[in-house]
């Protein structure tokens, strides 16, 4: 599937893939403009969240592998290799002060998502 | 409220035994005011703890031995009158006056007098120097006596009497500093209603290395001197100098008051009370050590607060008896523990006694046993009474003794423990006999109310107040308990999923769960997180066996159970077919080349002896498979926490030494149990023979033959920390080695802990191999044949996983590294080239 783009305001909106292609409670990577970027299907709150694909601790492309979960309220992902745990709200990591990693907005339309980049 | 109603309760006596009467009362008619009390003391001081009065002169406070300060009387109403004992009793008006002229009219006089020191007969007693050791004032005065010391005069002391409170004198006189302190007894021992002549022998050798003399069989006839004592003389002709003397031979209750206002007595002394502790005036009740009950009286805390219980519930309309009371003790006298319960001295042709003495120590200990060895009469411990409250609490409940009753004394000697402590007694059981508290009472408070410390528990329960000899064994049980809940709380999941791996298990089997969000919803909050979500799919797969990657719960796995594969540096995957026992034809080695050549692998031999294959990207892995799996290969569920590979030596087939086909038995046992989900990896190996090439002894399993069967050994590691596998069973066939292999790994699956390797596992088992050999070989607990059925049903709907995927176009999908773009593999992944192979770039 093509990567369609959408100006719109300031935001550029990318259709990154089908609402279906993001298993539930789960992630998966698209690439967006050359960039990877970890799109996650939090189905238990009806949410979406966007983040970098990679893991800054040892630049691996694997966040989207990732499982995601709670931490009290906020929601997170933990890298497959570590298990450095990330925010989903604001990226910042929750076990180590010195990792973050970008997060983008989510929105779903018509059954497709859209990554704002 | 009808005013007629209120009684007037009048309590003569302010020690510990009358306050704890006033205590008790105050707190049993908390909601419905139903009395008031007058409380008449003839000391100066409110309520102190006479039993560690010896305290005094190691510098606690008056103040500090107070049991409750006079503003709680007054904040619960109570009338209190301090150094105006009680002079008369009008029963007739039913009033009593008091020294000071106080008139005071009772529905309810309680007696609680208590006793004063017994004076023998001696001519001098009446000098100056001679004492009595009761009172605080007594003590004073004592000290004040003794100030002398400094000046020169009084350098030399003595206690008459060996006895409990005796001894207890003797530590005082050792704290004035005197230079001489001496010990003077009329019995041939120490402490004679307590301990044995032997048990006097020892304790006389330690209280002698810390500067006692002991006189035994000594009857004083004279005390010599002046106006002030010089010495004391003897029968046998001895003379001892001496400048002051406490006298402490025993104590007389104080029924003087008693006796003048024609209520019962007893002819040797002590007022005569039923076995409500109603006196010869149903009106008036006595308590205390004032009180002959059951014929005797009882000169301990701990039964005095028994019959406060009893006439205070009395009162409050609660009909209780008074009961023979235990007069088992333990005390520390001066550093040396003595502990004396049930009949210390029993003997005769219906007991048994077992005595442990080590001079060197300064040890001794007797029990004494019922002589079908069944139940502890008895006994006495001297210089080491840490069983004490075991010991107690094994005579009084009547507990059945173990088979070697000698290991109550000595403790265990190597093989297993004995009992299991204070959380083997009953709930029932006595733990506070002062306050009549019991192990339930103090488990309760510890575990459901949060009172961990002593003091919370005094403060609650009260245990610990009186004698303070239980206080050990609370502090055994606070840490019993907490060390459950502390177990507890660490193995709870996460903070999503407050429960252990066990109790998980049994709630998802229970309810026939199957999805991880279903039992979120029903038994966590939040939304899970990296440790209960892989635990939960350990658990669905242990108890269902179903694809592993079906109904959401692909993303509740680890990564490399959702690619069913072992994620390397770079974001590669590794791939590793099954081998079962390492046994291999040529051309599944060929084909396994020939993938690894297409798909650019990089090749090594496992140490589970199966060929890895590593670099694979995530979207090549399903094409992979589909080769491998066409060639006949399954998974090797390298990637899971199941079992990995069954090791094998070549055996019998080939080997001069072999004894057993250790490479057919190993390809049967990986092929049953492959797949199967554990809460951490199982390794496994068999050996042909001793000389064991396959190292069985460091796997989760291995098997071991001999020359009539297989020798099973279980929980060893190699990793971080290798342990030896030990022996569970010894020359069985092959169905009884896998039966018992069934059994335990299933006992495994349910019991462990995530992430749990069986080692580990076993070294947390309380009873350890023992216990685990009683479970799986002789089925103590029964659930054998249930295990058996579980495992079989494992084995029984095992499915490859790989072929599942490769099958399942759906599945499938999802092995791709973009999601819009699933063509294209990871553009980061990058390697290097050594020894003409590849290897991942090394990250930063």
């Amino acid at each position: 599937m093509e990567a369609i783009s959408i100006h719109q305001d300031k935001q550029t909106w990318h259709a990154a893939c089908r609402v279906e292609d993001i298993p539930a409670d789960g992630g998966a990577c698209a690439l967006i403009g050359g960039r990877q970027i970890a799109i996650f299907n939090f189905s238990r709150r009806g949410e979406w969240y966007a983040t970098d694909n990679e893991c800054p601790h040892r630049q691996q492309m694997v966040l989207s592998r990732g499982m995601i979960g709670s931490q009290g309220d906020d929601p997170k992902v933990a890298c497959p290799f570590h298990k450095k745990t990330f925010s989903l709200k604001n990226g910042q990591c929750l076990n180590d002060d010195g990792y973050r990693i970008n997060t983008f907005p989510v929105k779903v339309e018509n059954g497709i998502v859209y990554i704002g980049v | 409220m009808n005013t007629n109603t209120i009684k007037h309760v009048v309590v003569i006596g302010n020690g510990m035994v009358g306050y704890k009467f006033c205590e008790k009362l105050i707190a049993k008619q908390k909601n419905e005011h139903r009395f008031t009390l007058t409380v008449f003391g003839e000391e100066p001081r409110v309520a102190y703890d006479r039993v560690h009065l010896s305290a005094y002169f190691d510098g606690k406070t008056a103040d500090e031995l107070t049991l409750a300060p006079t503003d709680w009387y007054a904040e619960n109403g109570i009338t209190l009158f301090l150094t105006d004992p009680v002079v008369a009793i009008d029963r007739e008006r039913k009033q009593v006056r008091s020294h000071h002229g106080v008139v005071v009219p009772y529905d309810y006089l309680v007696l609680a007098t208590g006793s004063g020191a017994f004076v023998p007969p001696v001519a001098g007693v009446e000098k100056d120097g001679v004492f009595v050791y009761r009172t605080i004032e007594d003590l004073d005065l004592i000290q004040s006596y003794a100030r002398n010391a400094r000046a020169g005069l009084t350098r030399k002391g003595a206690v008459l009497g060996g006895g409990l409170l005796g001894l207890e004198a003797a530590k005082a006189l050792l704290d004035l500093g005197l230079d001489e302190a001496h010990v003077v007894e009329f019995a041939p021992r120490l402490m004679p209603r307590q301990i044995d002549d032997a048990g006097s022998g020892v304790l006389q050798r330690q209280l002698e290395s810390l500067g006692l003399t002991i006189h035994l069989s000594k009857s004083t006839q004279q005390i010599t001197g002046d106006e002030a004592i010089t010495g004391m003389q003897f029968a046998d002709g001895s003379h001892l100098d001496v400048d002051m003397l406490i006298i402490s031979a025993g104590i007389r209750p104080r029924d003087e008051l008693a006796k003048a206002s024609g209520i019962d007595t007893h002819a040797r002394g002590g007022i005569l009370v039923d076995d409500f502790l109603q006196t010869s005036d149903p009106s008036i009740f006595a308590i205390g050590e004032c009180a002959v009950a059951h014929h005797m009286i009882y000169g301990l805390v701990a039964p005095g607060y028994e019959m406060a219980e009893v006439v205070a519930s009395r009162l409050m309309g609660t009909e209780k008896e008074f009961k023979p009371f235990d007069m088992s003790t333990k005390l520390k006298l001066i550093g040396t523990d003595v502990g004396s319960f049930g009949d210390p001295f029993a003997s005769g042709p219906n007991c048994r006694t077992i005595v442990y003495e080590n001079k060197a120590k300064g040890v001794y200990k007797r029990i004494n046993i019922s002589a079908d060895g069944k139940e502890l009469l008895g006994g006495i411990l001297v210089g080491d009474a840490d069983q004490y409250n075991m010991l107690l609490q094994t005579c009084k409940n009547k507990t059945v003794l173990p088979p070697d009753p000698e290991d109550l004394i000595l403790g265990s000697r190597g093989g297993e423990e004995a009992g299991a402590g204070v959380m083997a007694l009953p709930d029932d059981a006595l733990i506070c006999s002062c306050e009549a508290v019991t192990k339930g009472m103090l488990c309760h408070e510890i575990a459901e109310n949060g009172h961990t410390s002593i003091d919370g528990l005094k403060k609650v329960t009260k245990a610990c107040t009186g004698c303070g000899g239980c206080t050990p064994m609370v502090k055994d049980l606070i840490q019993s308990v907490l060390k459950q809940q502390g177990v507890y709380v660490r193995n709870v999941l996460c903070e999503h999923l407050e429960y252990s791996r066990q109790e998980l298990l049994d709630l998802i089997k229970i309810n026939g769960l199957k999805t991880y969000n279903a039992v979120l919803d029903l038994f966590g909050h939040g939304d899970g997180c990296e440790i209960c979500k892989p635990a939960v799919a350990s658990i669905l797969a242990s108890l269902w066996n179903e694809n592993i990657l079906e109904k959401g719960r692909a993303t509740i796995q680890d990564s490399n159970d959702r690619y069913l594969a072992n994620i390397q540096k770079g974001g590669t995957y590794s791939v590793v077919p099954r081998i079962p026992g390492g046994e291999i034809t040529p051309d599944k080695l060929i084909v396994i080349g020939q993938v690894a050549k297409k798909y650019g692998l990089y090749t090594k031999i496992t140490g589970g002896q199966r060929i890895d294959l590593f670099g694979a990207h995530v979207g090549d892995l399903p094409n992979i498979w589909e080769e491998l799996i066409a060639a006949g290969f399954e998974s090797g569920h390298a990637y899971g926490k199941a079992l990995r590979t069954v090791k094998s030596c070549v055996g019998s087939t080939w080997c001069r030494f072999g004894v057993q086909d250790s490479v057919s038995f190993a390809i049967e046992v990986e092929e049953r149990y492959k797949g199967i989900r554990a809460p951490h990896k199982l390794k496994s190996a068999v050996s042909g023979c001793t000389r064991e090439c396959a190292e069985a002894q460091s796997k989760d399993f291995g098997i071991i033959a001999t020359e009539k069967g297989w020798n099973l050994y279980v929980c060893g590691n190699g990793g971080i920390k290798p342990q030896h596998a030990l022996l569970l069973a010894s020359d069985i066939d092959k169905a009884t080695c896998i039966r018992y292999i069934d059994r335990f790994l299933m006992f495994y699956i349910k019991t462990a802990d995530p992430l749990t390797r069986t080692a580990t596992w076993l070294n947390k088992m309380e009873g350890g191999i023992s216990y685990l050999k009683a479970v799986v070989v002789d089925d103590v607990l029964g659930i054998a044949a249930d295990l058996e059925r579980e495992m079989q049903q494992l084995v029984d709907t095992f499915m490859c996983e790989w072929t599942e995927v490769v099958e399942n176009p759906h599945l499938r999908q999802r092995f791709a590294h973009f999601v819009n773009a699933p063509e294209q593999k990871d553009p980061a992944v990058h390697f290097e080239s050594m020894r003409d192979q590849k290897r991942a770039r090394e990250w930063v």
